[in-house]
């Protein structure tokens, strides 16, 4: 007997966000199959991560950036250049009340000159303490108007500030925080479009893991979450989904450890580039849509394994 | 086809006779309809409905053992495309490459890094478990190089589509070695070698129409015992293949396909470590059996084995680590004590943001059941009681001369009983979160 392809039907599809205005806007989304399996959309677009607070960023990136990482707009612009990014996500710790407390209008303005320096669309993430990011994410959804930006990212308790200023009166996308959980994931985004924020504007951070911490959880939800959008054409889980893995993948011991504390390990550049490397892949697989990452080298080898797969 | 359990009952006597283990002929039937017993449990359903039924209950992928010894492994078995379905039963290999075109310095140079790679994670020895030898001109240097491959305690995989150089190999390299392979020109000798040796064997082609046709060639000569190569000119056609191949087995019950996979990463981006890391993650998520890299050093082993060993986890059994008190950070006997449960997520956030803080502390973790925090003391499992005995029967207090003991935020409430029971220790009263243990420990260090 012939071989005879087991297709799966789905009746669902994706939809298409796009990020960012005029040439350097790109979209996402848009597949109506499993990552990488149907004809048309899935595309991961691959995202490069930096941060107004870099104190516990490994030796290796003082290195690669030099005095470039205490000026965040020079930071991203070289951020961008080295790792050939399709766009680029701030973050701007600093306004954590825990941490430096550093004022709304400060943040904001660093996230401008981000934006500024910049040519791929941008991402502006939050300290993720929900009351300090309702405030600045609102700030920057206004000082922002007209970029098309993604604030990143609405919780369930700053939603209606975020979801209201960022999707609704300064035309920004939002996305929707959730802790690797598909019923969490559904439930905020029928949350933000009951406020009133259209679901095209809406993209998922379902949340992730670092690979061997628990990772079995992120890829179980992201396989339901799709197979909920295309199998069941589940209306509330057909957003793109977002994922920053870099956070995680360098605050494991694998990662920061320094040759000094697991010499048997080796190099540590290239351990935290490893477990990025392996993190991001295996969300890409998975069905993110855009996927974060902190080092650029991590950067191109999941550009190459994006374009290796679509061929 | 699928059997409906109505078929197979229709064919057992109705009399409830229980020898099968079964309370009813229906309940039997039912099981057996989903691969979950084999017919032959049955002593009365005729010999010719078993044959008939036994094809057609057959798992959908079948299990190849390849290996000897300690080394033996089992792959596919797999009954499910994703793990929330069911679970996956049997984990991926990794393997790397060597070759007889390599020089000896060369060749020790990697087998001195192979045993390198080797240590032990939640309770699971993590290794790469097969070496592939490729032939490039020297039989008697390549089948030395298998032997010796074989006698290091690692499955080795023949390389080559010569059925001669094969047959000398695998003669050195033990039962359940993997001959790799079979293509549409040598199917027939190839396969005379692999049942001789009662060996693995391989089968590669150059489309997976191709593939399919030559399997069931393979299947016609007698031999089921394969894997089959998804392709190692093309990523796309790689990653196509092996989700295809994988989906027509279990979706489609497409048998000839129903057998373990082999990517050869190494050549689908050669010399690229970091794209390779990229593609062997992937595969480890979307149906790669074997998975062979150039190398494999900690930068790649630690989080590709990390991950495979979460995917490979039964979803209905959570993850625990070990209950014992650990340390980090060096501590010197004079360190704080944190408390949390024995489930290895809850274990992992805390021990990374211990890690973080830099500051030196032991972490006691008792038997909570492998349940989250709120969870184990929803259900008991993490109350004060739970805490105190462990505290007492570990003898924490001659590890360190600190008194301080620290309680996850979630469990708060606990902090009175708890100093009740240990009224030498200062119960502390620590962060919700996970995150915040960094600062939390800097202060109350400072």
């Amino acid at each position: 007997m012939p071989y005879k392809k087991a297709e799966q039907k789905f009746s669902g599809k994706i939809n298409v966000c796009e990020i960012g205005v005029g040439d350097a806007a790109i979209s996402i989304g848009g597949e109506n199959s499993l990552p990488f399996l149907g004809t048309e959309g899935f595309k991961t677009a691959v995202g490069i991560a930096i941060s107004d607070v870099t104190d516990e960023w490994s030796d290796c990136f003082t290195t690669l950036y030099g005095d470039d990482l205490k000026n965040p707009a020079a930071f991203a612009k070289a951020a961008v250049e080295k790792s050939g990014a399709d766009f680029l996500l701030i973050k701007l710790e600093s306004a954590d009340p825990n941490g430096a407390d550093n004022s709304v209008e400060n943040c904001v303005a660093t996230a401008v000159a981000v934006e500024a320096a910049i040519n791929v669309p941008l991402v502006v993430e939050g300290c993720k303490n929900a009351e300090k990011d309702a405030k600045l994410l609102e700030k920057v959804a206004q000082a922002l108007e007209g970029k098309n930006v993604v604030l990143f990212s609405a919780v369930e308790d700053n939603y209606k500030t975020i979801g209201a200023a960022g999707g609704m009166a300064y035309g920004q996308k939002v996305s929707a925080e959730s802790a690797v959980d598909i019923n969490l994931a559904k439930q905020l985004n029928i949350l933000l479009t009951q406020l009133g924020v259209k679901s095209k504007d809406i993209i998922m951070d379902v949340g992730t893991a670092a690979a061997g911490y628990g990772f079995e959880y992120v890829a179980s939800t992201m396989d339901r979450i799709r197979l909920a959008a295309l199998g069941q054409n589940d209306e509330a889980l057909q957003m793109p989904i977002i994922t920053n893995i870099s956070n995680e993948a360098w605050g494991v011991k694998e990662a920061v450890s320094t040759i000094e504390d697991a010499p048997e390990w080796g190099d540590q550049e290239a351990r935290g580039i490893g477990m990025e490397v392996t993190t991001a892949s295996a969300c890409v697989v998975g069905g993110s849509n855009a996927i974060i990452v902190r080092h650029p080298e991590s950067a191109k080898a999941i550009k190459a394994l994006v374009a290796g797969i679509i061929g | 086809m699928a059997v409906k359990g109505l078929d197979i009952f229709k064919l057992t006597p109705k009399t409830n006779c229980k020898e099968c283990g079964f309370p009813t002929c229906m309940a039997f039937s039912m099981k057996a309809a989903t691969g979950g017993v084999p017919i032959e449990k049955c002593p009365y359903i005729s010999e010719e409905s078993k044959e008939l039924l036994s094809e057609a209950t057959a798992p959908p992928m079948k299990s190849i053992k390849v290996g000897a010894g300690d080394a033996q492994a089992t792959l596919g078995g797999e009954t499910v495309l994703f793990r929330h379905e069911k679970t996956l039963v049997n984990k991926n290999l990794f393997a790397i490459e060597l070759s007889d075109a390599m020089s000896d310095a060369d060749v020790d140079a990697a087998c001195a890094k192979l045993q390198k790679v080797n240590y032990e994670r939640i309770g699971e020895m993590m290794f790469v478990e097969v070496v592939a030898v490729r032939f490039a001109s020297d039989a008697a240097k390549f089948a030395a190089l298998v032997k010796k491959v074989a006698e290091c305690g690692k499955i080795p995989m023949i390389v080559t589509v010569d059925a001669e150089v094969a047959k000398a190999a695998v003669a050195g390299a033990g039962a359940g070695a993997i001959i790799m392979g079979a293509t549409k020109d040598n199917a027939a000798a190839m396969v005379e070698v692999a049942k001789a040796a009662d060996a693995v064997l391989g089968v590669s082609a150059d489309s997976i129409e191709a593939l399919h046709d030559l399997v069931e060639e393979i299947e016609k000569l007698g031999y089921k015992n394969l894997v089959l190569n998804v392709g190692e000119t093309s990523v796309k056609e790689a990653y196509a293949n092996a989700v295809d191949i994988r989906t027509a087995a279990i979706k489609g019950n497409d048998r000839s396909f129903g057998y373990p996979s082999v990517v050869f990463v190494n050549k689908l981006a050669a010399g690229n470590t970091n794209l390779q890391i990229a593609l062997a993650s992937a595969f480890v998520l979307r149906y790669g059996s074997i998975i062979v890299m150039e190398e494999m050093d900690f930068n790649a082993a630690l989080p590709l084995f990390g991950l495979r060993q979460n995917i490979f986890t039964d979803p209905q059994k959570p993850m625990r680590v070990e209950p014992k008190v650990y340390e980090f950070n060096k501590p010197t006997g004079k360190d704080p004590v944190l408390v949390t449960v024995d489930f290895a997520l809850s274990y992992f956030v805390v021990a990374g943001e211990i890690e973080r803080s830099k500051v030196p502390a032991y972490l006691a973790i008792p038997d909570a059941g492998g349940y989250s925090v709120l969870t184990a003391w929803a259900a008991g499992k993490f109350g004060s009681t739970v805490i105190a005995n462990f505290i007492k029967e570990a003898d924490v207090a001659s590890l360190t001369t600190s008194r301080k003991l620290i309680l996850p935020g979630k469990v708060a409430v606990l902090q009175g009983d708890l100093a009740e029971l240990l009224p030498e220790w200062e119960v502390i009263v620590g962060p919700n979160e996970a995150m915040q243990l960094p600062k939390f420990l800097r202060d109350m260090q400072a």
